[in-house]
Parts: structure tokens; sequence; C-alpha cells
């Protein structure tokens, strides 16, 4: 009786909801990707990150900033396993603004391993005012700050299956997202039709080309490899922290899991003569 | 707290400062000696996790203030650099970050615990009061804390939030004014958000410590609902409750750790990894999870002053849940039509919770109407009148007799024993 009248009031506001369910958003849901990073062993494949580099410095970084990443990190484990000296090799190719020096003028000067990534433009209004009005978004944590809301019940299966790749499926979607607008939409002028771009109309046009960007491990040159490899290098921007917390998670579960079941015995050592007092003969109490 | 001490100190020092400090005493009757009714189960273990969980977030949250920069331009970048250039720092963020949703997992637990077993009734009235409270300050917390990152969630989550007093007639634009500390929410509001998330913790703690005394007072509710009579029907909280609650965070931090660990972000929204940008409104602002079934209760009344007032009264009656239950026994296990309408109250809050998460619009609309009505009705309406008709089932005279009644797990192998 008690489910039956649950299930009613659960089917009611279901069914009223139904309505409301039409408008729910108007954007293509990003196809999911397979990452080496999802799951609960999964890490970043530094040769993927070195390519998603490569495509951010040689395209994206005409427009945006990815101001919170140093030119250390590009050496950091756990990241795109640069050495060293490869990083200061990038880091010595950006000029970076220093000062004021003694004469109380800013300078420029070549980055060193210590500096982050100089942004394209001096400011945020240098931006809009070179791109016709539009700031494109820094790419620091990007990949953490873009998502899909999937709704009742693919969320809870989330939680589950641990998924956390929305965002770099919905920047891979993206890049490949341009195709010709469906009839009667209205394009305002100076923006490009995406079927992921929340309200179809993106500013940015079209990035990426088939055979644009040259790799040099043979990996093919597709738009489609191209989003994938710049996605895993946005989302270990976003997060370049996630092999140490995966690798510190297992033993973390492992021990947490090994010193609960320890309590669990000891619990009912303890509780024994509790539950069982035919075998002792008398109860303990207060 | 209460009953007598049976500490008795050995050793000349431990005399000497029983006679100047009974401290240790004090710890012995609280923790120690205390007697639990034996038959609690596993539910009674969220005031330890509670009280677990709150340590978590102070011990956290010092070691991030100490990195955290409390100014407009700075605070999201500063959260940033705490989870890249500070060691162990996303560890530190993900933990009180998740540790805030866990506490109110458990907080939600203690209360569902608190209204089946019905232990708001006579002589813990007071004790459920502070409890409120303590969930009232807990509520605040968590919200000043949310908006510290200063991302857009948090930026437009404080707008809304502090909007909501200017439904006060005449005085609600001074106040919000006030709140905010200039015309909008700006540095002003991070920076006095930031000194009472800081203080606030503190003074929940301190409200833990007459919730802990109040508990110690009139003892503890239990499963029956039946008062133990004699020392039968109570175990010593050390080894019993103290083993079984540290069994239980085990399992409690076992998921815990699978949220901190694995999917961080999971219970986040990805907006708030934009900075704060007053000139752009996201499409959809929602409260952190915790906040929604109140969320859809403020949005599902048109008026706005009737929306505040309906979002503060469905917490605010909570605390007289002692005198709007007209029913004298307590425990749900022995008042059938009370499980039923309480089981549809909890279903009815987490659907209220997912209406939260949806568009105000339609047929979620209506839907959070019908779950609004029946969140008050079942205060109001339902349970005076409950505890007037209601047919209860016999009480058993005491706990033992409960438990002895009820077939012990492994009492088939003993039965055939015999």
């Amino acid at each position: 009786m008690i489910s039956h009248r649950i299930i009613t009031v659960f089917a009611l506001a279901a069914s009223l909801s139904a309505t409301a369910m039409q408008t729910a958003a108007a954007e293509d849901a990003p196809p999911r990707q397979k990452w080496s990073f999802s799951g609960l062993f999964g890490i970043y494949d530094p040769a993927q990150l070195q390519r998603g580099f490569q495509i951010y410095r040689e395209v994206c970084s005409t427009c945006h900033s990815i101001k919170l990443l140093a030119f250390r990190n590009l050496a950091d484990p756990g990241g795109p396993a640069f050495t060293e000296a490869q990083a200061t090799a990038v880091a010595s190719s950006y000029q970076v603004t220093d000062g004021p020096n003694d004469q109380g003028q800013m300078f420029q000067r070549p980055g060193t391993l210590a500096d982050h990534f100089p942004p394209p433009f001096p400011n945020d209004q240098a931006a809009r005012a070179a791109l016709g009005g539009k700031l494109p978004p820094d790419m620091s944590v990007l990949a953490k700050a873009r998502g899909y809301e999937w709704g009742f019940p693919r969320f809870v299966f989330d939680a589950f299956t641990l998924y956390q790749e929305d965002g770099p499926d919905y920047i891979h979607a993206l890049l490949n997202g341009y195709t010709d607008p469906p009839a009667g939409f209205a394009l305002a002028p100076g923006t490009q039709y995406n079927k992921y771009f929340p309200t179809g109309a993106i500013g940015m046009p079209k990035p990426l080309t088939d055979g644009q960007v040259q790799y040099t491990d043979g990996t093919p040159t597709t738009v489609d490899q191209y989003g994938r490899d710049v996605a895993a290098f946005l989302m270990w921007a976003a997060e370049p922290t996630l092999d140490a917390r995966k690798r510190l998670g297992f033993q973390v579960m492992i021990f947490l899991i090994v010193l609960t079941g320890l309590l669990y015995f000891t619990k009912k050592k303890v509780w024994h003569d509790v539950h069982h007092p035919e075998l002792t003969g008398s109860q303990p109490q207060a | 707290m209460s009953g007598h001490s049976t500490y008795q100190p050995q050793s000349p020092f431990m005399q000497w400062m029983e006679r100047r400090l009974p401290i240790v005493s004090l710890v012995y009757s609280s923790f120690v000696a205390y007697p639990t009714p034996r038959n609690l189960n596993y539910w009674w273990t969220f005031g330890g996790i509670l009280a677990f969980m709150l340590g978590v977030q102070i011990v956290t949250g010092i070691v991030l203030a100490m990195h955290y920069t409390p100014h407009v331009d700075f605070a999201f970048n500063s959260v940033e650099s705490i989870m890249r250039d500070v060691n162990y720092g996303w560890l530190l963020r993900y933990m009180h970050a998740n540790g805030a949703a866990f506490f109110f997992v458990a907080v939600y637990a203690h209360i569902a615990r608190g209204m089946y077993y019905g232990s708001y009734k006579e002589p813990r009235e007071v004790l459920w009061i502070l409890g409120v409270i303590l969930f009232l300050l807990m509520v605040a917390t968590g919200f000043m804390g949310y908006v510290l990152p200063w991302g857009q969630m948090s930026f437009w989550a404080a707008t809304v939030i502090t909007n909501l007093f200017s439904a006060l007639p005449g005085v609600g634009e001074p106040i919000v004014t006030w709140l905010w500390g200039g015309f909008a929410v700006g540095n002003p509001t991070l920076n006095r958000f930031y000194s009472l998330h800081y203080l606030l913790p503190f003074v929940i703690a301190g409200v833990v410590v007459l919730h802990i005394w109040a508990l110690h007072m009139v003892g503890q509710n239990n499963p029956t609902g039946v008062e133990p009579k004699t020392e039968k029907d109570t175990l010593v909280f050390t080894p019993y409750a103290t083993v079984k609650d540290a069994f239980f965070v085990g399992v409690f931090c076992i998921f815990f750790a699978l949220f901190v660990f694995y999917i961080p972000n999971y219970l986040g929204h990805s907006d708030n990894y934009i900075m704060a940008n007053p000139g752009q409104t996201p499409t959809h602002i929602v409260p952190e999870w915790y906040y929604l079934p109140f969320y859809a209760i403020l949005r599902a009344i048109p008026s706005k002053l009737l929306g505040v007032s309906a979002l503060a009264g469905s917490i605010i009656i909570l605390a007289f849940l002692p005198w709007l239950d007209t029913s004298r026994v307590r425990s749900a296990n022995y008042r059938p039509q009370y499980r039923q309408f309480l089981l549809i109250f909890f279903a009815a809050v987490i659907g209220l919770g997912y209406l939260g998460s949806q568009e105000p619009s339609g047929g979620y609309v209506i839907a959070a109407r019908i779950l609004t009505v029946y969140y008050f009705g079942f205060f109001l309406v339902i349970l005076p009148l409950l505890g007037l008709f209601e047919k209860t089932k016999p009480l058993p005279n005491s706990i033992s007799e409960a438990v002895l009644a009820a077939p012990p797990s492994g009492a088939k192998a003993s039965g055939a024993k015999a």
C-alpha cells in the first residue's frame, strides 16, 4: 500500500513534468568518447598530451589564453612528459612582459620555466577589439567549465561508472560540430552554426581542418583526432593532478576497505555476547 | 555529563588532577561508561559520523584558509593555485568541497532517523531544537563556503540568495544593501562571507557541545521508542557504541573517498569553473544539491514574499515538530499510518530536490506545488490529526523484551541445535 502511494505521487509528478521535458536543451548531446584518463585507473597518455599541446600552440593560442598554465608544468610528472630542456626551449620561444626595470620601463624577455603562458592579447578589451567583439574564453580550466546536463537517470549511472569526461567530450564534439544550419535557423552575422554549441550560433570560425597540423608520430591528421588530442590536453591543463589523485586514491581505498573490514570483525567480536547470550549465560550491560 | 561517574583515578597525579579539574572523569562518564540502549541500529551512527565530518571540514578548511585570497580579483585564481601549486592542495580542496556534501548526506540521514523514530518527543525537545539550529548553521556555512571560489555559480547564488531578503516589505532593500556592503554583490560581500565562513564552524562546534550535553541529560532514543528501564536495556558506550560507530565511519569514508578521488566534480556545477562575471547571467542558476528541495519550495510559489516565507518556514517548522506531532508513541515501527505518511514525506522531499534542479516551467512548477503542499500539510495537518485518530501497535514492555522477542541473527542455527 505504502509503495503504491509513493508510486502515485511520483507518477503524478513525472506526468506533470513530461510537458516541461520538451523544453530541454536545444543543442545536441556530445557523443561520448573513449579517454585514456577515464575510469578507476585511467591516466593521461603523454604522447596524446604532446599532440594536444602542439594543436593548442599552433592553432588555439592565436586567440585563446591559458594563463594558469606555467611552462614548468610541461615537465611535471603526470603531464605531457616533456624533458626540462624541452620545456625550457618552449618557454624561451615565447616573449613575456617583465618589469618595471631600473629605468621604470616594462620590457620583453624570453620566457623561463617559472613563467606562465603569456596571453595572445594584452587584455580582454584588446581581444574583443581584434575578434569582432567576442572574447575567446581562457583555456586553463575550460575542460572542467564545460559539460552537458544528461538529466535523470543518466546522472545516477555516471556516479557508478565514475564518468567525469563530459568536458572533453563537449570540446571534441564542438570541434567536429560545424555543419550547415537546419532550415529556418536564423544565423546572426559573424557567427557559425555548431550543433553542439548551446545557442547553435558560435562566434569561433571552424578552427581545424583535416591535415592542418602535421603530427610527427604517424597519428592520423583528422579533425576527429585533433579534437580528441586537444581535448585531452585541455583536460590535463584543467586537472594536472589527476594521475596523482588516482594513484593516491587507489591506496586510500585499499587502506579504507581493509580498515573497515577489520573494524567490522572487531565489532562482531565485541558484540558477540550481546547477540548470543545463550553461549555465555550472561548478558553484558551498562 | 549525566549519571554517576564510575571513574576512579589510580595514580596520585590523576587523583590530584581529579580534585582540581575532573575532565578525565567527564570524558569517562560521557564516552566510556555512558549507557546506550542496546537495540540501536546503524542509523544511530550518523551522529558520530557528523562529528567526524565537522572535524574533517575544520581541519581541511583551516589549511585551505592559509592559501586562499578573499578578493574578487584573486579568489578564483587562488583556488586554482591551491589545486595546482600547493602540496596536496587538490586533496584538501576536493575533501572540503565533497566533505560539505557528505556532511549534508549525514545530517539528512540523522534528521530522517530522528523523524522516523520520534526522537524529538518529550523529553528530547531541546535536544531536537538544538539540532534544528545546527542544521540552520550548516545551511548558512555551506552557502557562504560555496561563494568563496568566486565562480559563476558562486556569484549568482550569492546574488539570488541575498536578494531573497529584498522580499521583506519596507526594510527589504536596506537589509540587502547592508548584507552586500554595497549596491551589488562585490568585494565586501566576499570578505564578510569568508569571515563568517571561518567563524560559523566554531559556533557549530559550540552548539554540538550543547547538543551532546542535552543528549546525555535525556539519553538516547531507540528503535522501540521505549525508554530504557533497567541496566539490562543498556550497554556501556565503550566499547559497544564506539566500535559500531567506528565501523560505520569507515563505511562512510569509503564512499566519501570514492567521490574525492574519482568523481570530485560530480556534485559540483561546471559553471563554477568560470570566473564570476557580474555582466553575464548563467542560463540556469542552481544551488548545491543539498539545498534543492528548499529551492523548489521557493520557486513553487508565485509571490516572492510568500515564497521566501515558505523557504524559511520549511526549515523552521522542524523546530515545532515536538508539538505538532500529537501522538504519544515515538517510533514509526509502532505507528503504521505515520510510517506511511512519513515515507511519502521523504519521497516528496527527494522529488522536490529533483524539481529544484529543473527549469521552473510548466509541469515542473505544478508538481513542485503539489509536493510543497504535501510538505507543509504533513507537518500542519497530518501530524496533529494523526496522533488523535491513529491506532498504534502495542509497545513492548522494555527494550530487552523487544530484543529477545525478535529473532537475532543466527537464531535459526541455535534454534536447530535446541
